[in-house]
């Protein structure tokens, strides 16, 4: 057996929010055969909400910030952490210690919340 | 001021240190932005019968704290509904005097209040530009149709701007609170740079028909001083209000009796403001005796401002000394902008044909409308009309705003002999 990922695009930012669509998702991971072969799944927070880092030289250099997405059509997506920290700028410092930052960017998208509802900051 | 205009100066002015202090206790700018503008609304309305109360920050506060908790109380009513208001809420008091006492900070809470606002709003994750809408809305608590009018943007436009900023402060976490002294020297720069960046339009607007903005200016120089009053350390800070004051101080002489823009050179320096070179060239000092010799991009700006500020006239300026300071400015970092001043200081320093030479020489890139105005200045002195002429066609193409491509049109007309070819 194999792990792989599987990186859901789509056209529109946040197009994956609308009610049915997520439905549609229910519906797919409430299948039995998902269960065999799902590890695990989070659905992101609109690109609006992304960050992305890069540190400069190496490890302790300068922390570049920029609000949005990366969206280089030169550069390849490679994999990702998933992390869990108080607020953006923990997570910002625990990604300026991933070697990608160094090596080409990392985005920092929220995970969309279990129950948007409970979300008011 | 008229009084109503000085009743909105205070609801204003004390609405954002409301807005403050609300973000914290309620852990949501949405709901105290919200809250204030409804209690600003209400101020509005009764202060003008009752008076304005004595303590008027405090008034809004108990105010947009009630109606904060009325919009708690109704969200955790809705059924099915798990919210954030099923904490529990401070009761509210009979009295409003008792809740106010109740509601006293130390004037050390209020400053790192205001200090938090300020670090969410400009928060490096946010865009520049979001960063500037939300500085002259939470901060300045500038209305939406002026702050779009400001960047001549649809209001629609800015509304979602403003829409966005605060979902993804909220979504992403963007913390509220103060930096720590290790995280300041890379979190300073993107608020000044907010400052700056209003001050900038102010001065020479991207659009429209104002040679400047003198609205858009108080709110900037207002920013700065705020910034002051809240991180007295800083020196970049001082540096950045010097430099807003110095400017601040040509205005009077930048438009002509015909409303059109005048450039440097040829300004009337006697109606230069004498008051503010005054305070800015204090402040400028304040700012150097802080920074024990160590001048950030501001100071600089700030001491070539001073240097213009403090000449007799344009001859007479010490154009070694700017030449020097925009040497210093290019080491820290590569602005086309400042390339090209320093291409004009050259040209008065050492002539027209050096200062070609300079022009030339700058990356092909960012060739604006200046620098299509400055290659024809420095052709015109050089006798080569013809080619002047049609580096003027191109800056009048390039020019962002109605009274620019009209000054600019005017330097063509007089360049050219009025009986045309063949002289």
């Amino acid at each position: 057996m194999a792990l792989y990922a599987a990186l859901l695009y789509y056209a529109e930012d946040g197009g994956w929010m609308g009610r049915e669509h997520l439905a549609e998702h229910s519906g797919f991971l409430a299948d039995p055969a998902a269960a065999e072969v799902v590890r695990g799944w989070q659905a992101l927070c609109p690109a609006g909400t992304a960050t992305t880092i890069t540190v400069g030289g190496g490890l302790g250099g300068d922390v570049m910030i920029t609000d949005g997405p990366y969206a280089e059509a030169k550069e390849v997506l490679g994999g990702f952490y998933l992390l869990e920290a108080a607020d953006l700028d923990e997570a910002i410092r625990f990604v300026a210690r991933i070697p990608t930052a160094w090596r080409g960017k990392v985005e920092v998208r929220p995970v969309l919340p279990a129950n948007p509802a409970r979300s008011r900051p | 001021m008229i009084p109503e205009e000085r009743l909105a100066e205070t609801v204003r002015v004390e609405g954002s240190w409301v807005v403050a202090t609300l973000t914290r206790t309620l852990g949501s700018l949405d709901l105290a932005e919200d809250a204030v503008q409804e209690a600003a609304v209400a101020a509005l309305r009764s202060w003008p019968l009752t008076g304005v109360p004595d303590d008027p920050r405090a008034w809004l506060a108990v105010t947009a704290r009630r109606k904060a908790y009325d919009v708690l109380r109704r969200e955790a009513a809705r059924p099915g509904k798990e919210s954030a208001a099923s904490r529990e809420l401070p009761g509210v008091a009979a009295d409003p005097a008792e809740e106010v006492a109740g509601m006293a900070e130390p004037d050390s809470v209020v400053r790192d209040d205001m200090l938090r606002l300020v670090f969410t709003c400009c928060h490096p994750a946010l865009s520049l530009e979001a960063r500037v809408a939300l500085a002259l809305r939470t901060l300045a608590r500038l209305e939406v149709p002026a702050i779009a009018r400001a960047f001549l943007v649809p209001e629609a436009t800015m509304a979602k701007r403003l829409v966005r900023a605060r979902q993804k402060i909220a979504a992403a976490r963007i913390p509220y609170r103060v930096p720590s002294d290790a995280e300041l020297p890379e979190r300073l720069p993107a608020v000044l740079a907010v400052v700056h960046l209003i001050a900038t339009e102010a001065h020479a607007p991207t659009g429209g028909e104002d040679v400047a903005r003198a609205g858009l200016e108080v709110e900037a120089v207002r920013l700065a001083r705020l910034l002051a009053e809240l991180m007295p350390g800083e020196p970049e800070v001082w540096s950045l209000l010097s430099l807003l004051l110095f400017t601040a101080a040509r205005r009077p002489a930048r438009t002509g009796d015909d409303g059109e823009p005048v450039l440097l050179a040829d300004q009337d320096r006697s109606r230069w403001d004498q008051g503010k070179i005054t305070e800015a060239s204090a402040l400028l000092a304040e700012a150097v005796r802080r920074s024990g010799g160590k001048a950030g991009p501001y100071q600089l700006q700030a001491h070539l401002s001073a240097c213009h500020s403090t000449a007799r006239s344009w001859a007479d300026t010490d154009w070694d000394r700017i030449i020097g300071l925009y040497d210093l400015l290019l080491c820290l970092s590569a602005n086309p902008a400042v390339a090209l001043n320093r291409a004009v200081a050259v040209g008065e320093r050492d002539g027209p044909a050096a200062m070609l030479t300079v022009l030339d020489s700058l990356p092909p890139l960012p060739r604006s409308h200046l620098w299509h105005a400055a290659r024809a200045d420095a052709l015109q002195r050089l006798g080569r009309l013809e080619e002047a002429s049609h580096e003027l066609l191109g800056a009048v193409d390039l020019a962002p705003t109605g009274p620019e491509r009209r000054l600019l049109a005017r330097r063509l007309a007089g360049l050219l002999p009025p009986s045309g070819h063949g002289q």
